[in-house]
């Protein structure tokens, strides 16, 4: 069978699939759960400076072609969730899963409070989350929207955990001009790797009431209508620094879906809303179709094939092309 | 999913702050699977199927929304999305389960005993509560018991002042009959701290037991872990548990049935 290891920054991940943020929440048996599941690293939910108990509900909804929610951030605060990172480190060891902190905060400087804190932890890695929709009333537009913000924020989480020695990934949002202009404003600050990518901002109105259905009004986007989305922001991403490590996130549901994400560029594939599509077993079912894939492809180790579809096939003619239309 | 509206086309008082809510709709489900009920721009809460065709929900007032809920009118609308979750999984080998209900905890029973009732088996239905005016069901259970053969299901009360039937607690009239070796199965829904109670007496007697258990609820889709219970997200995984291996391999039971 394929070797699916992946190297991702200083580790070896027994699989590709990385738990994303958000993700049944901020429990160390459901974080254990998807290890179990297959993951080669599972990120905890975003935690903050203070406990927030999130918005009112609807929180999360299927809207057809994808799901959407506006939880706002609900956890219990980064004190608290160093004593959960603890017991779920403890768990993931012996595993050899990888655990990822997630974390956001208000100004810059808070971020690099949160880390500080959280890297007590010892997490494997940190994310910093600037890139979640459903606080712009509390915390103003997602700092992944500006180059300058978002290096700004980059290097305070860095000062913080420096001397702790953690990796830092960034997490970006999709609804950006160019996201290879913020992929390469927080690579120069120092992020370690990059997560592509979080929700797209969005809205359901249900026709009945005349009113949005989420108490938060619009919310993020995730699942399959996330996907073609979430394949040009990382093949942009790995276009603008094809060094830097990349966590391909949004609407993989299958294992070719897995498998596209890599060819985009993903360095290791996050999984989300597949968890609902798919059911709690989502990740050993993605696993084990990855496998069969490279498989039947006679791909031995799944590494070869990231970044394919930046290996473009050349033909030594040119198409004919369309004819310009004519005017009649 | 998404919320559909639902019209209400009755309603009953059960009890001082409990009205049992009928809809012009049907769903497929099983009795211990639940729905999201909406009111737009307020808030969106669980409550358990008390029947699915039609749709039938019994609300208890305890807070803003559960009493702007029993504001609502025959002709006004609630918007629902469901049914949710894992139902209680009837064995037909079962001949005589016990079904246990604590405060609004009976809603998904009566349906599940009328399903046991159907397989020919002999059902004691347990209904406890604080005082006399606290209870729920009783009657309709009654109406139960007077269409079935005489004697298939038995009623046992129980008030925790003693104002009606047994006094005590649900825990006091179950566990005579489990040591009396009355009863090879349990099904409860209720608060958490009777839930672990009647498992409890259920694995000493080695019985197979199933609990609807309760926590709050966000997605109800089993994505953002709002709901976690002993690493089981309730609003997929659940909210009825099994707590014996004799339910099989898995903790649930296929729904709906
Ligand atoms: C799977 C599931 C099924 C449920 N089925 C039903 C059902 O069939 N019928 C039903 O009435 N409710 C049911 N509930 C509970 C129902 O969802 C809550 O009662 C409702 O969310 C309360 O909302 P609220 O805004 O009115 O009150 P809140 O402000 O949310 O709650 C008010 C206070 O009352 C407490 N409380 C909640 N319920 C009760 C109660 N019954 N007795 C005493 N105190 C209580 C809460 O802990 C809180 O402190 C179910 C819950 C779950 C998870
Ligand atoms: C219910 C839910 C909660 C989420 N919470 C967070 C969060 O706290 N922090 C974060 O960075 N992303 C969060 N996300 C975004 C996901 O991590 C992921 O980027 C997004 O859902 C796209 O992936 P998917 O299509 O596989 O779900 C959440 C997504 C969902 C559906
Ligand atoms: S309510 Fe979201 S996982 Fe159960």
């Amino acid at each position: 069978m394929a070797e699916l290891s992946t190297r991702f920054l200083d580790l070896t991940l027994p699989t590709p699939l990385v738990l994303a943020s958000g993700i049944w929440g901020t429990t160390v048996s459901l974080l254990v759960r998807a290890a179990e599941e297959g993951c080669g690293a599972v990120t905890a939910k975003s935690c903050g400076p203070t406990p927030r108990a999130g918005h009112v509900n609807p929180s999360c909804l299927d809207w057809g072609h994808g799901l959407i929610n506006a939880i706002g951030l609900a956890n219990p605060g980064a004190q608290a969730e160093v004593e959960l990172l603890r017991a779920a480190k403890a768990k993931l060891r012996p595993m050899g899963v990888a655990l990822i902190a997630s974390i956001f905060a208000g100004p810059p400087e808070e971020f690099g409070e949160v880390a500080a804190i959280v890297a007590q932890a010892a997490p494997d890695f940190i994310e910093v989350n600037i890139s979640c929709p459903n606080v712009h009333s509390e915390f103003g537009e997602p700092y992944a929207g500006d180059p300058d913000a978002a290096a700004e924020v980059t290097g305070r989480v860095k000062d913080a955990v420096r001397e702790a020695g953690i990796a830092v990934i960034v997490k970006l949002a999709p609804n950006v001009p160019s996201i290879g202009r913020i992929v390469r404003a927080v690579v120069a600050a120092g992020a370690d790797a990059l997560c592509v990518i979080n929700t797209m901002p969005g809205m359901v109105i249900d026709a009945e009431s005349g009113q949005p259905i989420l108490a938060n009004r619009s919310g993020g986007l995730s699942g399959p209508a996330l996907k073609p989305i979430a394949l040009k922001c990382v093949y942009d991403a790995r276009k603008a620094c094809p060094e830097t490590p990349i966590i391909g996130t949004g609407g993989v549901t299958s294992g070719v879906d897995a498998v596209e994400m890599l060819m985009a560029g993903a360095t290791v594939v996050g999984v989300g809303s597949a968890i609902y599509y798919r059911g709690p077993s989502a990740i050993s079912l993605i696993c084990a179709e990855l496998a069969a894939w490279l498989d039947a492809h006679h791909i031995a180790r799944v590494e070869e094939i990231q970044n394919c579809a930046h290996r473009e096939r050349i033909y030594s003619v040119a198409p004919t092309g369309a004819p310009i239309p004519l005017a009649h | 999913m998404l919320p559909t509206p639902c019209r209400i086309v009755a309603i009953e008082v059960d009890n001082y702050r409990t009205k049992t809510f009928i809809f012009d709709a049907r769903l497929e489900a099983a009795p211990g699977q639940f729905v999201m009920a909406w009111l737009p721009r307020f808030d969106e809460k669980p409550f358990s199927l008390v029947n699915a065709d039609p749709v039938t929900l019994m609300i208890t007032a305890v807070g803003p929304f559960t009493r702007l809920v029993h504001e609502l009118q025959v002709g006004d609308r609630l918007w629902l999305r469901g049914a949710f979750g894992h139902g209680f999984c009837a064995f037909p080998e079962q001949r005589r389960p016990a079904l246990v209900g604590g405060g609004y905890g009976v809603a998904p029973l009566l349906w599940l005993a009328r399903q046991q009732l159907a397989e020919g088996a002999q059902v004691t239905v347990i209904v406890g509560a604080r005082t006399q005016a606290d209870l729920l069901y009783i009657d309709r259970f009654e109406r139960v018991s007077d269409s079935t053969s005489p004697g298939a299901l038995t009623i046992r009360v129980t008030t925790e002042d003693g104002s009606r039937g047994q006094p005590g607690r649900v825990l006091d009239a179950l566990t005579p009959l489990i040591e009396r070796g009355e009863v090879d199965g349990v099904y409860a829904c209720g608060p958490h701290g009777m839930l672990q109670a009647v498992e409890a007496v259920a694995q000493r007697a080695s019985l197979p037991c199933q609990c609807s258990w309760e926590a709050y609820m966000r997605c109800a889709i089993g994505i953002c872990g709002a709901c976690e219970h002993a690493g089981k997200v309730l609003c997929l995984d659940g909210p009825v548990l099994a707590a014996q291996r004799s339910f099989g391999a898995s903790s649930h039971c296929a729904s709906p049935l």
